[in-house]
């Protein structure tokens, strides 16, 4: 799992399943946004292999997380950047990591204050359990089982690494 | 973020934050409201007019009753030196306190969207920066807090110009270069920070009659600086009096932009500011604020 050559697979293998999920939506073009840091360097892999029209979108999420009152800012915060009309536009979001679902569900508001999507669909790097809200991918690279006390983190942008991590 | 159709993010919900402003302010109280509504809080302006010394008693008597009213954060403006310190001290934990200009010490906010803008147009490295500051420096907390965070940012070099009468005696110490003459003053430097003349904070003729003449902004003296020098005002401007219109409105003018800027830093300001839950960093935080606390960059 360390090596970046099995990241590469990974990738291809996801776009393989996002092309046939984007062939069933028609003529409407769909846009890609990736979220701040980890999701946006697996965007980037994912918008080339599927050679999309739209430019990469991303987002930072900071300031719509649920554990703001409890842990503070972030005090590094990139700006979310949507180079396209999200109205009536099919989009793929895509992270790294799907753990409790709180990180997507603060996406997911984010897009809507930009506008009315035509639909959403969600694929990640990698899959873990410890899902907090009913969240789930359309498509997942990996899934990874791991213990409480165990994280995973993609580390990037080139090469991209996964590294699971243990806290005391 | 204004290019999002709701122009609002959720942060800071359900938190209030009331702008104590004891010293009339139009720019300063609107951009620190529109920063607050931006992040979704809920905003109290309180306009107190009072006359000159911090009445302790109905100041105090002020926070208790603001304090029963469930408020997260103060925004403070006053025109006593020291004031939002002393609200910082005697509020309770859990409120945060901003400093929003304080007499003639410091205007924390006002000096970190200064140098957003500085930044912003010349890039990060201000060691190649030639910085000029003219005005009525005496008076400005503006320019203290300015000079402060130019030294903070290792700026090649601070000047600061103004008539005798209105540089302060502890000049040197602020750690700036003292320019009494224009020409002089903003030969070859890349941003002139032009400052109000506060005649609200003079006591008796401070001023030269011949002030513009002397020390007014005009195109044909603005040659003197570097090719592509930037100008900025804190504002309000007293056009032809610190600067000629042709100044203010020229394409080297960021006067706007400084205002635009305003309101993103407030709300980092503000973001970083409030307090969390967390209670165990409570009293640790109070006595080291974070560094982006407005009372922390004194």
């Amino acid at each position: 799992m360390n090596e970046p050559e099995d990241i590469a697979a990974i990738l291809d293998d996801m776009a393989e399943q996002l092309a046939a999920h984007v062939g069933k939506l028609g003529a409407n073009a769909p846009a890609m946004v990736g979220i701040h840091t980890g999701g946006v360097w697996v965007a980037e892999q994912l918008h080339r292999r599927l050679q999309l029209a739209e430019p990469l979108g991303s987002l930072d999420i900071s300031f719509y997380r649920d554990d703001f009152t409890r842990i503070g800012m972030n005090p590094v915060v990139q700006p979310s950047e949507l180079p396209f009309t999200i109205d009536d536009r099919h989009i793929i979001l895509v992270d790294d990591v799907l753990h409790t679902g709180r990180t997507i569900r603060a996406a997911l508001n984010e897009l809507f204050d930009y506008g009315r999507p035509a639909s959403i669909l969600l694929a990640a790097l990698i899959e873990r359990d410890g899902r907090e809200l009913p969240i789930e991918a359309s498509v997942v690279g990996r899934h990874v089982s791991l213990q409480p006390n165990e994280h995973i983190k993609l580390t990037g942008p080139s090469p991209l690494r996964l590294e699971i991590q243990q806290t005391a | 973020m204004t290019a999002q159709t709701v122009k609002k993010v959720p942060l800071l919900r359900g938190k209030t934050i009331v702008n104590l402003f004891f010293e009339a302010s139009t720019r300063t109280r609107t951009t620190f409201e529109l920063a607050a509504k931006r992040l979704s809080a809920d905003v109290l302006n309180i306009n107190v007019t009072q006359s000159s010394a911090v009445k302790g008693e109905t100041l105090l008597d002020t926070l208790r009753n603001l304090e029963a009213m469930h408020i997260d954060m103060f925004v403070v403006r006053h025109a006593d030196s020291g004031a939002a310190h002393f609200i910082a001290n005697n509020a309770a934990p859990h409120i945060s306190v901003i400093n929003a200009g304080d007499g003639r010490h410091s205007h924390p906010t006002q000096a970190m969207l200064d140098m957003f803008t500085i930044r912003r147009v010349k890039g990060p490295d201000f060691g190649r920066l030639r910085v000029a500051i003219v005005g009525d420096i005496l008076h400005s907390r503006v320019a203290r807090s300015q000079i402060h965070a130019l030294n903070l940012l290792h700026t090649g070099e601070v000047r600061i110009v103004a008539p005798k009468t209105l540089i302060p005696v502890d000049a040197k110490s602020l750690g700036a270069h003292v320019f009494h003459d224009l020409h002089a003053g903003i030969r070859d430097v890349d941003v002139v920070i032009m400052l109000r003349l506060q005649r609200e904070r003079m006591q008796g003729a401070l001023l030269p009659s011949e002030y513009y003449e002397l020390f007014g902004l005009t195109e044909e003296k603005l040659a003197l600086a570097s090719p592509d020098v930037t100008v900025m005002h804190p504002g309000p401007i007293n056009r032809g009096v610190e600067m000629d219109s042709e100044v203010a409105d020229g394409p080297r003018s960021v006067i706007l932009e400084q205002v635009t800027h305003g309101i993103a830093v407030r709300m980092a300001v503000m973001s970083m500011a409030m307090r969390t839950t967390a209670g165990a960093q409570e009293t640790e935080q109070r006595k080291e604020p974070l560094p982006g606390k407005g009372e922390a960059a004194e």
